[in-house]
């Protein structure tokens, strides 16, 4: 886990698998650099393969920037669990908040890339989405 | 001269137009594509590249976009600016290529 202080989108990745999670989330810091809040959360509760809720709002504090956070997930739970804990969160932060429909690694990186560019939560989540367009 | 006011006046600025050679190994892959665009956001000039003088052009501001150029090693990049800071915009577009996106 890892964060950077910046006005710039954060951006969390979800995955079932820790490992996962954490080697997209080194893509990210390798080729897209510092400029962009990160965090990552993988496995569940007892440390086999699943997400969990409570990793996920601890990714979202981590990676919180006022300019919002989108989050990458993998498959079907990962998606569910981070949508409940969105919906866990303060109204304010809520509406900042945003779960991309895009592959997780390559949506990270793409993610990462426009939030560097100082580009808003709306150009983030679309660029990323652009990838399965 | 430099007739700033006319410039804005008419909101129009001259299209600037330049060419590098890729010389990247593997070519204008997932790195290069992430720092090229990082680059050109850094400018408020609207920036093109293609592989070819007359186009198709590209937005070097899309990540997505400009990845799926996937322009190889030694293909030339045209690039097309306007904007108020396009002449430094293009000076850091062709340094960039012309390095090697410094992994060159």
């Amino acid at each position: 886990m890892n964060n950077s202080n910046s006005g710039n989108v954060g951006i969390v990745i979800v995955s079932h698998s820790p490992k996962i999670a954490e080697g997209a989330a080194d893509m990210v810091r390798q080729m897209v650099g510092d400029a962009v809040p990160l965090a990552w959360t993988g496995g569940d509760s007892d440390g086999g393969l699943g997400t969990n809720v409570a990793g996920i709002l601890e990714a979202i504090e981590l990676a919180w920037s006022p300019a919002g956070v989108a989050i990458l997930v993998d498959l079907g739970g990962a998606e569910t669990n981070s949508e409940m804990a969105v919906e866990m969160l303060a109204e304010d932060r809520r509406a900042r908040i945003v779960v991309c429909n895009a592959p997780v690694v390559e949506g990270a990186v793409i993610a990462a890339t426009e939030s560097s560019g100082g580009s808003p939560l709306a150009t983030v989540k679309r660029s990323a989405e652009e990838f399965y367009a | 001269m430099h007739d700033v006011d006319a410039g804005r006046a008419a909101e129009t600025f001259v299209t600037l137009t330049g060419s590098a050679v890729l010389v990247n190994p593997v070519g204008l892959h997932a790195r290069p594509s992430v720092k090229l665009t990082q680059c050109a956001k850094g400018f408020v000039a609207k920036i093109e590249f293609a592989l070819a003088a007359d186009g198709p052009w590209t937005d070097a501001k899309s990540p997505v976009k400009v990845m799926r150029v996937k322009a190889p090693q030694g293909a030339t990049l045209y690039f097309c600016v306007t904007g108020p800071d396009g002449e430094a915009a293009l000076a850091a577009l062709l340094t960039l290529v012309h390095d090697g996106f410094g992994e060159a």
